[in-house]
């Protein structure tokens, strides 16, 4: 996917100044924080549960070329196939050949943020497939050709008129007066349109919340049953999954579906967790007769052993996006690349380059919400820090930022300059600002003012002052 | 242990005062020295109220926090070196800054990772820092009746996010200002979330910190509380400067001059600095 | 094997830096150990009581929060009423589809004629399914389902209402617990069965403005009836 997140700023300010985009935000800082808020509060162990999520997580990472490897030889125990993928590239093209294998003509897609991650729909359709998308949100974006705003709520953007607009647009076999103003509607419609192509599809393709190396076994969590539907009805299940979803044991799996939930949408439980083991059998009167895995690297082996590794531990909840104050102001699509929020200010410098995601780590504040909400209990604004000294040692921050932290740095290690400049400065900041007590415009500090009036100080600085008392040193 | 005091052990160096008054080095923050000292007093002020004996060491002058922020660690570990070699002998660094203070307290040991000999001194300073009220509150046990202040109206109080989440500030300034006549506190629902202020953010994404501080500063007002509170100059001067900007009634004051009675000049980007310099003198609490 | 995967797996072993020898020994030890041995992890209290009554009223509680129904019979015989009773209630056709397990198969269904029971199955035609459950969880009403010969997985998806019969002597606390069953089944069985769904509640979708609706893809109403064969 073709990424904008240079263009960052432009991006914040047009999500900005888009009031369906801002009334759709409004509704999701309530309605996620609430919900997680009283899952977590009905679970007195949540936080424990936290920390053991992140400690098997840490052992598996540890250990994870042990465990990818016994994955794979009990997927193909079971009659599975595993690809191993380096980059978006080989993965695409492993997709289409499985496709191309059974001469497919229909492809649907449960939700996966991987398949964003390798632009899979564009290929697939450049190859002559037709692509379905279904999952409700998703096939929304689809209709509308975005991508998704949101890890788990992929069309969290779109008001429900706009998916009237689309539906009527698109779904031109149905009566243009039926009545579409309530969610019920919209979702019996996609209902039964998406159900024919269930029917129809060849390959049914989904990603994974987790790889189990015990039994060699994906898992699905969903709550609509359309990821169920999509690997359970054509004859070739295709699931694609970054090398990180693996955990040991299927004990291991339920202890951290605890926390993932509860986190995402504040439920205690999805309504559908799936685990497939290989294709159907001999006698299953159902099911897919080909079960393929991808896995898929993408520079994620490349993270493991640096101040990164802990970032591999995301089980993709969407919590610290739910709780960010940034996300909540400009939505998922500023962000322009696959992962928004705090844990796409992580992943898109790692996998596009700190060149081209580095606005990213430096639009927060630190306000440190989402590392408090992350149920595997990932450092997100340490490791968005390490992006910053990073770009800084890289020479990439802006030339008037490096100027002003090497003024200030200067300064600052220099005491009694110190004390010199800023008692010249407050002096004249105070006379002039004595009347009105602020500026409503001050040089050098557009960005401040622009918005905001600036509050004058007092005029003489608390050293001096001290000083002046005879105050203790 | 039962005194607070002597909780710390003095083997970096720092005088013994397990049965005397401990010596407080008041690091006053930047922001403090520079456009509001006031708080600085205020601090003082409580300090001594809590029996502590306080000292500014002269050569402090930042925490080091928007080098630090900035990804400009080699800045960022020459400033907290000299912190660290100027509060070397206090038995307590606090700071009227919860952001200060978590830098001080959470970050200065992770600076000095590569250098043993500089992590156990900054990790020796960063077990003996604090925030001005968790200090008073969490160290000193500060008896409510300590407080002698007065505060006519309802109050909001603004969670700075690095007290907060770094230091578990939260319900230490709440206690306190119980304890000053005349007060009611009428929470903020948005109370845990940020101002968009985050040191250089608020300039370099000025658009995206000015929606956060728009909508902060609404919940604010819808409060209908007659001052807002904080216990961080940053965000009170972000959120001062929108309330000022939208013509909104709302004084605005660090919760410490409310605490020590010395909230009664103009608040953070109200006029009349002249009559303000004369109040900011510590004095006994004007009540 | 691929190009790839060697690819791969040396690049995860550089980054970790793991050593050859001793050190790599130890490593696999470990993963082997923990495989074998498949620690339990911290179980929420709720989950902990053994006691199967309990267990029900926990599993008829949670389950009301996801707007899944339940219900209690004393044995097989009442299946067919307790079925064909909601199906009136909720106005559905009685016509059913189900797999030809034989606890659904032995309930007398003939005693309730009106009722048209078929074994198979389901291309989307049938609007009622009926399943027996291999287990469940009572710490969020999950259930778990296994694909299998009598076990068809579309019944679980394409009918608009399910109902699904639990043993309470199935019924446990936390989810280990339904691993615990399952790995003795899959001694017997070689394996695992090409699907376990872990079900609670119907189907549902918060996708159009964070409205939570039901029947998003799979069933809009899920049943559940309890055996009482303790």
């Amino acid at each position: 996917m073709q990424t904008t997140t240079p263009q960052f700023k432009e991006n914040a300010r047009t999500a900005l100044a888009n009031p369906q985009l801002q009334q759709a935000l409004t509704k999701m800082k309530v309605g996620f924080v609430e919900r997680r808020a009283q899952a977590r509060a009905a679970l007195p162990e949540f936080d424990a549960l936290r920390d053991q999520a992140r400690d098997i997580k840490n052992h598996t990472l540890e250990h994870l070329d042990l465990y990818l490897e016994r994955f794979e030889e009990k997927v193909t125990a079971a009659g599975g196939h595993v690809h191993w993928a380096r980059n978006a590239e080989e993965a695409r093209r492993q997709v289409i050949e499985i496709c191309r294998g059974v001469e497919a003509k229909s492809v649907t897609k449960g939700k996966s943020m991987i398949s964003e991650e390798i632009a899979l729909n564009g290929a697939l359709e450049e190859a002559g497939f037709e692509v379905v998308e279904t999952d409700l949100g998703e096939y929304i974006i689809q209709l509308r050709k975005e991508h998704p705003s949101h890890i788990i709520a992929p069309a969290i953007h779109v008001l429900k008129e706009q998916v009237a607009e689309d539906f009527r647009a698109h779904h031109i076999q149905f009566d243009k007066a039926r009545p579409l103003t309530e969610p019920r509607q919209l979702i019996a419609e996609a209902r039964q349109v998406l159900r024919q192509k269930y029917l129809d599809s060849d390959v049914g393709i989904t990603g994974a919340n987790f790889l189990i190396a015990e039994t060699g076994t994906s898992v699905i969590v969903t709550n609509e049953g359309n990821g169920d539907l999509t690997q359970t009805l054509p004859k070739v299940h295709v699931v694609i999954a970054s090398l990180e979803k693996v955990v040991p044991t299927l004990d291991d799996a339920s202890a951290i579906l605890r926390v993932l939930a509860r986190s995402a949408t504040g439920q205690e439980f999805s309504a559908y967790t799936t685990f497939s083991t290989g294709p159907r059998r001999p006698d299953d009167p159902d099911g897919p007769e080909q079960y393929h895995v991808i896995l898929l690297d993408n520079g994620r082996s490349g993270m493991l052993g640096t101040e990164y590794q802990d970032m591999l531990r995301c089980i993709r909840c969407g919590a610290c996006m739910n709780h960010c104050p940034v996300y909540g102001a400009v939505g998922g699509h500023a962000y322009g690349w696959v992962y928004p929020g705090p844990m796409g200010a992580v992943l898109t410098p790692s996998f596009i380059g700190v060149d081209q995601g580095g606005h990213l780590p430096n639009a927060s504040t630190f306000c440190g919400r989402c590392a408090e909400v992350c149920p595997m209990r990932i450092p997100l604004p340490k490791m968005m820090r390490h992006y910053r000294a990073k770009e800084y040692e890289e020479g990439l921050a802006p030339p008037a930022m490096r100027f002003g932290l090497d003024l200030w740095g200067f300064v600052a290690t220099k005491p009694r300059l110190y004390r010199l400049a800023t008692r010249i400065a407050m002096g004249l900041l105070g006379r002039l600002g004595r009347k009105r007590g602020r500026f409503a415009r001050l040089p050098l500090a557009e960005g401040w003012t622009r918005h905001r009036d600036f509050p004058a100080p007092e005029g003489s600085t608390f050293q001096d002052q001290w000083d002046a008392m005879g105050g203790a040193r | 242990m039962t005194d607070p005091s002597s909780s710390f052990s003095h083997a970096d160096g720092a005088p013994d005062t397990s049965d005397a008054a401990p010596t407080v080095g008041l690091f006053v923050t930047c922001l403090v020295d520079l456009f509001r000292p006031r708080i600085g007093f205020a601090a003082v002020k409580l300090l001594e109220a809590a029996g502590c004996r306080v000292v500014a060491p002269r050569a402090q002058t930042c925490c080091g926090q928007p080098a630090y922020n900035s990804g400009d660690n080699g800045h960022s570990r020459r400033i907290a070196a000299q912190v660290i070699d100027a509060f070397e002998g206090v038995d307590y660094l606090v700071a009227p800054s919860g952001s200060c203070a978590g830098m001080i307290r959470a970050h200065y040991p992770e600076l000095f990772e590569d250098d043993p000999a500089m992590h156990l001194r900054a990790s020796a300073l960063a077990s003996r820092s604090y925030e001005l009220v968790s200090f008073l509150t969490d160290v000193r046990d500060m008896p409510l009746a300590a407080i002698e202040a007065r505060f006519d109206g309802a109050v909001t109080y603004h969670d700075s996010c690095s007290g907060l989440r770094e230091l578990e500030i939260k319900q230490q300034p709440r206690r306190l200002l119980s304890a000053v006549e005349g007060v009611r506190l009428s929470e903020l629902p948005s109370a845990e979330i940020c101002c968009g202020f985050g040191g250089a953010f608020c300039v370099k994404y000025p658009d995206v910190s000015n929606k956060m501080v728009e909508e902060k500063a609404a919940d604010i007002v819808a409060t209908g509380a007659d001052a807002l509170l904080a216990g961080d100059l940053g965000c009170l001067m972000n959120m001062a400067g929108k309330l000022k900007r939208q013509g909104a009634p709302t004084r605005v004051y660090h919760v410490a001059e409310v605490l020590a009675g010395m909230a009664d000049g103009p608040g953070i980007g109200e006029a009349d600095i002249g009559e303000a310099e004369e109040d900011a003198a510590p004095a006994p609490a004007d009540t | 094997m691929s190009a790839a995967r060697d690819q791969i797996l040396g690049h995860i072993r550089r980054s970790l830096g793991r050593g050859e020898g001793a050190e790599a020994a130890a490593a696999r030890e470990a993963v082997d150990a923990r495989l074998t041995e498949r620690p339990r992890g911290l179980i929420p209290e709720r989950a902990r009581t053994p006691d199967p009554d309990a267990l029900v009223a926990l599993f008829q509680e949670k389950a009301a929060r996801v707007d899944c129904t339940t219900q209690v019979i004393a044995s097989l015989d009442e299946l067919p009423d307790a079925v064909a009773d909601y199906l009136a209630r909720e106005n559905l056709p009685a016509e059913l589809r189900m797999g030809a397990h034989p606890d659904l198969t032995a309930a007398p269904w003939d005693s309730r004629p009106t009722l048209s029971v078929s074994t198979g199955p389901t291309d989307g035609s049938h609007a009622v399914s009926v399943a027996a459950a291999f287990a469940g969880a009572a710490e969020t009403a999950t259930l778990a389902l296994l694909s299998g010969p009598d076990a068809p997985t579309t019944l679980n998806f394409l009918p608009e209402s399910e109902i699904v019969l639990l043993r309470k002597s199935r019924l446990v606390g936390p989810y280990e617990d339904v691993w615990r069953l399952l790995r003795a089944r899959n001694e017997e069985a070689g394996g695992l069965p090409r699907t376990v769904n872990l079900i609670t509640g119907p189907s549902r979708t918060g996708d159009i403005e964070q409205t939570i609706e039901l029947g998003a893809h799979g069933p809009l109403r899920l049943h559940v009836v309890i055996l009482d064969d303790v």
